[in-house]
């Protein structure tokens, strides 16, 4: 299968200070690929970059071929390469139902103008957003919170809730940026299941950044490491867990500074 | 949803009926005067109130208002069109030019984007001064009052200068086009419209990752904010009969953002309550004399500490209505 996502020698450059440095690695389709490293890594910066929210100095990034480096962020989103937050980013005086609804605007074939005098297909548009925000909510069981204000909602929810906006969008790739952080273990197994769903009946392909290293190797198809802003290593969770490059990047913090 | 119906209503024929009915009886017709300034100043404020709505803190509205007025004398006065064509084209100029400023400012947020639009009536005024088809200080006068309005031959509008009463006239006009703006303003927030500006409020980079096109719905609010602040002013002009640069100052975009604020940034009708509390309020404490600003403004601050979502939140249970 040809590759959905291909990360050709992406490089950030922040003035002098290099954050990324000639990053390339595939993407399949269908697949769960998680990007792990230490802190500063340049992880969440190769997020923004493939979701082109940052401008990226050297390399491409191609989405099904096409390339989609340094277009308009919510153009890329129109070509279904959609981020989630690594911050809880929401819409606060929303409720959860109002916040996944607006986030079908992607989809929606009636113009501005038409929803401001409430043409066929904008009441059309509506009513199928409507059931596919309730769709969403069933799907991530969020039932009991449909209608409570999004600033009120814990962090479980808060997350469930990122990604069931990232959904309203219909992505193809769904890029999740620390999906798990703040969780605790039931709840992080529960966020597995979901996301492993969400590629199974959804089809969709997961892109994440996470720390929690039992639930990555637990969900992740592949792996890709970075450190200090290069790639080290990449393959099968079983791999990764035995690259000696990898264990001396986790473990071995002062020698892999120099040594790298 | 019954409720507001009624409401609405109850609004329409208090402002059609009730009022030059109660104007007529008592003889007030200094009213007439009053009431029209709110109503335009309220559709002014409806703009501030929209580009606040996109999460923009709006203090230019006077330069597209005296921008409006400008462009509204100089076709009448100098190509002999009619005032009502130039109604509309004040305001598609307005909205034409707050586009090509807008695209450069609105990428600023809170109080940069604010500062900058502080300096746009200033800039304005300059600007009104130096050309000479505004006719630097002197402004331009003698302005005709509004023609006959007639579409296929049928008079909508009779010509106001043969009104027995064109302070009725221009009544009529104002509270007309303030309902108009405001079922737009409706319209506009509770269709997918409002509700993708109110995304870009709470969150721009969210909002451009769900594929909003968050540059583009900016410059649109922006312009139809500018649009109804030209609207405004073209009325003024009409009313006064003349325009000179400091028609519309700094002051005057200050105060339709306060208008804002004490109405209710979170309801529709937020900033024509706010208008009409006030201009009114200014009005009844000239009876303080020298007083009358510091009593005014102590009771701004009051309000805002109090009521910090406006007036019209005592009357909303759900606090924070849409």
């Amino acid at each position: 299968m040809s590759p959905i996502l291909q990360i050709k020698g992406v490089t950030k450059r922040y003035g002098g200070l290099t954050a990324n440095n000639d990053i390339s690695f595939d993407v399949n389709e269908g697949d769960i690929l998680s990007v792990i490293g230490p802190n500063g890594a340049g992880k969440s910066t190769l997020f923004k970059q493939i979701a082109s929210f940052v401008h990226t100095t050297s390399g491409e990034v191609l989405f099904r071929g096409k390339r989609i480096s340094n277009l308009a962020p919510h153009t890329v989103a129109r070509m279904g390469v959609v981020r989630t937050f690594q911050e809880t980013t929401i819409f606060k005086s929303m409720t959860v139902r109002e916040n996944i609804v607006v986030a079908h605007h992607l989809r929606s074939k009636a113009s501005l103008f038409g929803f401001f005098i409430g043409s066929k297909q904008a009441r059309a548009d509506e009513a199928e957003f409507g059931k596919s925000a309730d769709d969403i909510i069933d799907f991530l069981g969020l039932q009991a919170i449909r209608h409570e204000l999004a600033s009120n909602l814990p962090q479980g929810h808060l997350r469930a809730l990122g990604m069931a906006i990232g959904l309203a969008t219909n992505p193809k790739v769904l890029l999740l940026d620390e999906p798990f952080a703040g969780m605790n273990h039931d709840e992080t197994m529960k966020m597995v299941t979901q996301v492993r769903r969400l590629r199974d009946e959804r089809g969709v392909t997961v892109m994440l950044v996470e720390h929690d290293m039992p639930a990555v190797m637990k969900i992740s198809d592949r792996i890709v490491v970075i450190n200090f802003g290069e790639k080290i290593a990449e393959g099968t969770p079983a791999e990764i867990q035995a690259n000696p490059k990898v264990i001396e990047a986790y473990l071995g913090s002062e020698d892999a500074a120099i040594g790298m | 949803m019954n409720k507001t119906t009624l409401g609405l209503a109850a609004f329409l024929i208090a402002v059609f009926v009730l009022v030059p009915v109660f104007i007529a009886v008592s003889g007030r017709w200094d009213l007439y005067y009053t009431l029209t300034s709110v109503a335009l100043l309220s559709i002014a404020s409806a703009g501030v109130w929209l580009t606040f709505y996109i999460g923009r803190i709006n203090i230019g509205q006077g330069a597209y208002a005296l921008m409006g007025g400008y462009v509204s004398a100089v076709l009448m006065t100098k190509f002999g069109v009619s005032f009502w064509l130039t109604l509309p084209l004040a305001g598609l100029f307005c909205a034409a030019t707050s586009v090509l400023i807008g695209l450069p400012i609105l990428r600023l947020r809170g109080v940069y984007f604010a500062m900058i639009t502080l300096v746009l009536t200033e800039v304005m005024r300059l600007t009104a001064l130096a050309l000479p088809i505004t006719n630097g200080a002197k402004g331009i006068t003698s302005i005709p009052l509004p023609g006959t309005l007639s579409i296929f031959g049928i008079t909508i509008i009779p010509d106001f200068a043969t009104m027995a009463n064109p302070k009725l006239g221009f009544y009529l006009l104002a509270v007309s086009l303030m309902v108009l703006s405001y079922a737009a303003l409706w319209r506009i927030v509770n269709s997918r419209f409002g509700h993708l500006c109110r995304s870009l409020q709470q969150n721009e980079e969210l909002a451009s990752s769900i594929g909003v096109n968050t540059a583009y719905l900016r410059v649109l609010t922006y312009a139809i904010s500018s649009f109804f602040g030209g609207l405004a002013g073209a009325v003024f002009v009409a009313i006064s009969q003349s325009i000179y640069p400091s028609s519309f100052a700094v002051a005057d975009s200050v105060n339709f953002m306060l208008y804002c604020f004490v109405g209710g940034l979170g309801f529709v009708t937020g900033p024509m309550v706010g208008t009409f509390l006030l201009y009114f309020g200014w009005d009844l404490l000239s009876v303080a004399k020298e007083y009358q600003l510091l009593i005014y403004s102590s009771a701004m601050i009051a309000l805002m500490l109090v009521l910090p979502n406006g007036v019209l939140s005592l009357f909303d249970k759900k606090g924070g209505g849409k």
